[in-house]
């Protein structure tokens, strides 16, 4: 182990490094932390520019409830979820059967069309973004949720394709010739053999796309316009806009847009981490 | 069923004896032709459109290279180029900072996986939220930044209103999440390393510095390796924070391509598609030479197998 | 017989229309500060009140936002109604073909003659393109209690302008707060300066791209600005703030001076600001050559090509129009009514501001962004934001604006 355990150490070091542990975790997480301290205070400490002493008076409920009944956060939180849980159904659905495609048949072209996927996942948004607000304009499906998911999973597809595909990789191919010899169909393969030891995987990269697909803020503003169908991003952008220097709401409203992907980060923390790494590092 | 039993054999023959082949090709059509709508092609477009001037709302006029000839003598342009090697440049910063932080947490007392994952936060975090946040942290009057700089006596500095802190500023809330994210990869990959290795050079009196550059850096390549690449795509496609803290303010000096692509074909008075479709390009090719050399890394890795 | 019609009319339009957007009328706008809020608020109930059979639909937008949202909007998804503003900001619609010629609805309901002073900045080759609804006038609003304080009288004139400032400054006030963050404040400012220097004309003429932006007259307006920043005249970090964060040091007493629109007037009261310390004063003579003009811009709400009901829309239109519904609807915004047979609200500010413009015969601009076009505009204010700061970055700067002429106007 790298660098060495602090339990072989004297205890002094050990001492220290039980305090240092969480006094350096308060300076990172410091904006953080002021952040919800802010969020429960009143509009009176915020005009008076008491921002860093000792709230005068927590406002939790009146704040957080009042930005719910002051503003669409609500429907903004909805369109989030909307956009979000089709785009991770769907690019993970897609990406199952790219990745199973590309890792266990050769073929001419299968290199190939594995680095276009690898490739596309990394061009810059931009130069998509004229054409494919066009073409969302061309199908009726501009200020959507379903216009917006169907792009993300379209995106996605690239990135999930590469970890799918390696994840497989890296399952033991016997399985799969131990079928064949039974005379099992390619299909019938994919669905009970590879699609039940693919389960971590699929789990990893839903926590993944989740929470990119969440804070995507850029396609949200190219493909979706007012309160009815932006996501939480560009909402708290315009809400932001409202609440000229009402930071109490601003923090309020930040620390309700980034809950949900916080949740799933903690609740699926293992599956994260897995998945941030896997495709990756392997 | 059984009135036709030969035909349904041969059918069936005919699918066993090619299903190999065809196989692959079924399970890609979807996801290729998705992304090829929606990615592929949208490319192709852009090139295209990069020839024209168009407003986006009337006729697109061909114009050839004049788009790009006008991109060499746009001052604006000059601007973004450099803050986009500034964002290449100091954006790497959260390599180092994150094996740092990843080798400070990379222990076993009581409670270090709530740390662990406490200080993995920011990259959960919209970069619309990071991006408020540190805009407020900057604020010259009301700022933490600002307050603390008075207890020494200094300041107040409006980073997000002055042409040379301004991009600094930009980054160093980028490099928040993005340190974050490196100390992820580095305790992943740390868990991954040798321990006898360790304890050999150990045994060899190699410690400290020594140790981590001649033994555990080596063994911590893949990491390092995704490491960079993610912080590569990172940084030349910052655009959230930009776009959140100062809209490319002060009068356009915190610019980068991807920012500046989007004011000349979307914003409140860019009208310039062809343009910004240019720019778009410029920034693609940039990014090219990146995915190149990934795409030859992963070829070697694939054929030396 | 009219009310026979009305009711056919309206009869035939449920009849036409299908289920999915009966009776429903779409508007999008980007009133969302307070007053205008409830300003927009009272204006739908009150119509709905008239038009039981119509149900609107509000979107809406923030201010900033909205610029952009309105060209998506336009061409994608669009309301039946959505404001706007008059001049050059709707050009590029109109020439797009996004706008709906309204010349009916005028025809109809004698706008020609009641909303008469604005039908000018609504016209487009031949065609008008909305109906305006609110105009306000811009000019610097003041702290008086600090000018009394320090016995600084009303300045009429460039140097009692300077000198006035020069005593804020000894008094240990700032004395102009300005947010150039969004820039568009920055063009307000120099506006009224080139205004006050070169006249209605060429302010205008330079909006055309008839004339050089290295012209020794732009170079005055820049010098007559400078003196000002030389001397301090600005709040430091005005880069940072917002319109509405600059109000702060207003409130506060830290700044005595705000070049603005009378929309402040509304969230200056608000925190906590009595009539008895706000004032308003016309931006002082600077050229006395040249005839006073003024800055007045006009907001207007128009029908989008793409409108699905612009019956109800039309009808929304007229109802905008009348002399009552302005003369209330202007009565919670603080602002000034187009028809003329509105009464203006008795508020101080609104009389000052009535008074000034009506009295104006140098002309009234709209303002930096609708008189000039886009690009140009978007160019100019950055300029004056980094001249702002760095001023003795004039000469690159105008050579850049130059240039930037040179190719908007081909």
């Amino acid at each position: 182990m790298f660098p060495r355990p602090i339990e072989q150490t004297s205890s002094t070091t050990q001492t220290l490094y039980k305090i240092a542990l969480p006094i350096a975790l308060v300076i990172w997480l410091l904006p953080l932390i002021a952040v919800a301290m802010t969020s429960v205070r009143s509009a009176g400490d915020i005009t008076a520019g008491n921002y860093w002493g000792w709230p005068t008076s927590f406002n939790f409920w009146a704040n957080y409830s009042g930005i719910f009944e002051a503003t669409p956060i609500g429907q903004y939180i909805l369109n989030s979820f909307k956009v979000t849980i089709p785009t991770v159904i769907g690019a993970v659905a897609l990406s199952c059967m790219t990745g199973f495609a590309l890792a266990v048949y050769k073929f001419k072209g299968n290199l190939l069309i594995f680095f276009m996927f690898v490739a596309g996942n990394f061009v810059p948004f931009q130069i998509l973004m004229v054409p494919v607000r066009d073409l969302t304009l061309d199908l009726g499906m501009y200020n959507t949720w379903y216009g917006l998911a169907l792009f993300h999973i379209a995106f996605q597809a690239g990135f999930c394709t590469l970890f799918m595909r390696n994840f497989i990789r890296a399952m033991p191919f016997e399985l799969i010739e131990a079928a064949r010899v039974e005379g099992v169909s390619e299909i019938r393969i994919f669905w009970f053999v590879v699609l039940p030891l693919m389960k971590p995987a699929i789990a990893a990269l839903s926590v993944l796309i989740f929470t990119f697909i969440w804070n995507d803020y850029f396609w949200a503003t190219v493909l979706t316009q007012g309160a009815e169908n932006q996501p939480i991003t560009a909402g708290l952008y315009s809400l932001n806009g409202q609440w000229v220097a009402a930071w109490h709401l601003v923090s309020a409203g930040s620390i309700v847009a980034a809950l949900p992907p916080v949740l799933m980060f903690f609740l699926m923390q293992r599956h994260f981490i897995a998945g941030l790494t896997l495709g990756a590092v392997k | 069923m059984t009135a036709l039993p030969d035909t349904s054999a041969t059918n069936k023959s005919w699918w066993k004896q090619n299903q190999q082949r065809l196989a692959p090709w079924l399970f890609l059509a979807p996801g290729i032709f998705m992304f090829a709508i929606y990615v592929i092609i949208p490319i192709f477009q852009s090139i295209n459109i990069s020839f024209y001037a168009w407003d986006g709302l009337g006729e697109a006029e061909w114009v050839g290279a004049e788009n790009y000839v006008e991109l060499m003598d746009d001052e604006a342009f000059y601007t973004s180029l450099k803050n986009n090697v500034l964002w290449l440049i100091l954006y790497m910063l959260a390599i180092p900072a994150g094996l740092f932080v990843a080798l400070f947490l990379n222990q076993t007392v009581r409670g270090i996986r709530i740390y662990k994952s406490l200080f993995f936060f920011p990259f959960v975090i919209s970069q619309v939220v990071v991006g408020l946040v540190f805009a407020w942290f900057y604020d010259p009057t009301n700022g933490l930044m600002n307050i603390i700089l008075g207890w020494f006596g200094a300041g107040p500095i409006a980073v997000l209103a002055d042409e040379d802190y301004v991009t600094y500023g930009i980054i160093a809330a980028g490099l928040w999440p993005q340190t974050a994210y490196c100390m992820i990869l580095y305790l992943t990959g740390l868990n991954a390393v040798d321990p006898e290795q360790i304890e050999a050079a150990r045994l060899d009196n190699a410690k400290g510095a020594k140790l981590l550059w001649y033994v555990i850096l080596p063994q911590l390549r893949p990491a390092t390796f995704i490491a960079v690449v993610v912080t590569v795509i990172g940084a030349l496609r910052s655009f959230d924070l930009i776009s959140i803290m100062t809209d490319g303010g002060p009068w356009g000096s915190s610019r980068v391509l991807a920012f500046y692509m989007y004011e000349q074909a979307f914003s409140e008075y860019g009208f310039r598609m062809g343009y910004g479709a240019a720019i778009a390009v410029v920034l693609f090719l940039i990014m090219m030479v990146y995915i190149a050399g990934f795409l030859w890394k992963m070829y070697r890795d694939e054929t030396g197998r | 017989m009219l009310k026979a019609r009305i009711l056919g009319a309206a009869l035939a339009s449920t009849m036409l229309t299908t289920a999915a957007w009966a009776g429903e009328l779409v508007i999008n706008t980007d009133t969302s500060d307070p007053a205008p809020k409830a300003a927009f608020e009272a204006l739908i109930a009150g119509f709905e009140a008239e038009n039981p059979d119509v149900t609107v639909k509000w979107n809406l937008f923030d201010h900033e936002g909205y610029k952009t949202s309105i060209r998506n909007f336009l061409t994608a998804d669009a309301p039946d109604l959505a404001n706007w503003y008059a001049g050059n900001r709707m050009l590029p619609y109109v020439n797009a073909g996004l706008f709906e010629p309204v010349d009916d609805v005028w025809e109809e309901n004698g706008l020609n003659e009641s909303l008469a002073s604005a039908k000018g900045s609504m016209t487009i080759d031949g065609k008008i393109w909305g109906v305006p609804y609110t105009y306000y006038q811009w000019g610097v609003y003041y702290r008086k209690d600090i000018f009394e304080a320090n016995n600084i009288a009303v300045p009429t004139n460039w140097d009692e302008f300077k000198a006035a400032g020069m005593a804020l400054k000894d008094a240990g006030v700032t004395p102009i707060t300005i947010g150039t963050k969004y820039l568009w404040t920055a063009g307000g400012v120099f506006d009224y300066l080139n205004l006050r220097t070169n006249g209605y004309d060429f302010h205008m003429a330079l909006g055309k791209g008839e004339v050089s932006w290295t012209d020794d007259r732009v170079k005055a307006t820049f010098a007559n600005w400078k003196e000002l920043l030389d001397a301090g005249f600005f709040i430091d970090n005005h880069a940072a703030y917002s319109w509405q964060e600059a109000l702060a040091p207003m409130v506060q007493g830290d700044a005595a001076m705000y070049v603005m629109g009378n929309f402040a007037v509304a969230p200056l009261r608000e925190a906590g600001l009595s009539d008895d310390q706000l004032g308003f004063f016309q931006f002082p003579v600077i050229n006395p050559d040249v005839p006073l003009a003024e800055e007045a811009p006009t907001d207007t709400i128009h029908i989008p090509a793409n409108a699905k009901n612009k019956e109800d829309a039309k009808k929304f239109l007229a109802y905008l129009a009348r002399a009552d519904v302005q003369s209330q609807i202007n009565e919670t915004l603080g602002q000034l009514p187009i028809n003329n047979a509105s009464t203006v609200g008795d508020d101080k500010f609104l009389q000052a501001g009535y008074e000034m413009l009506s009295s104006t015969d140098g002309g009234i601009a709209q303002f930096f962004d609708r008189d000039y076009p886009a690009e140009m505009a978007k160019a100019g204010m950055e300029g004056f934001q980094e001249f702002m700061v760095k001023p003795e970055r004039m000469d690159k700067i105008l050579e850049r604006l130059e240039k930037v002429r040179m190719r908007v106007y081909k």
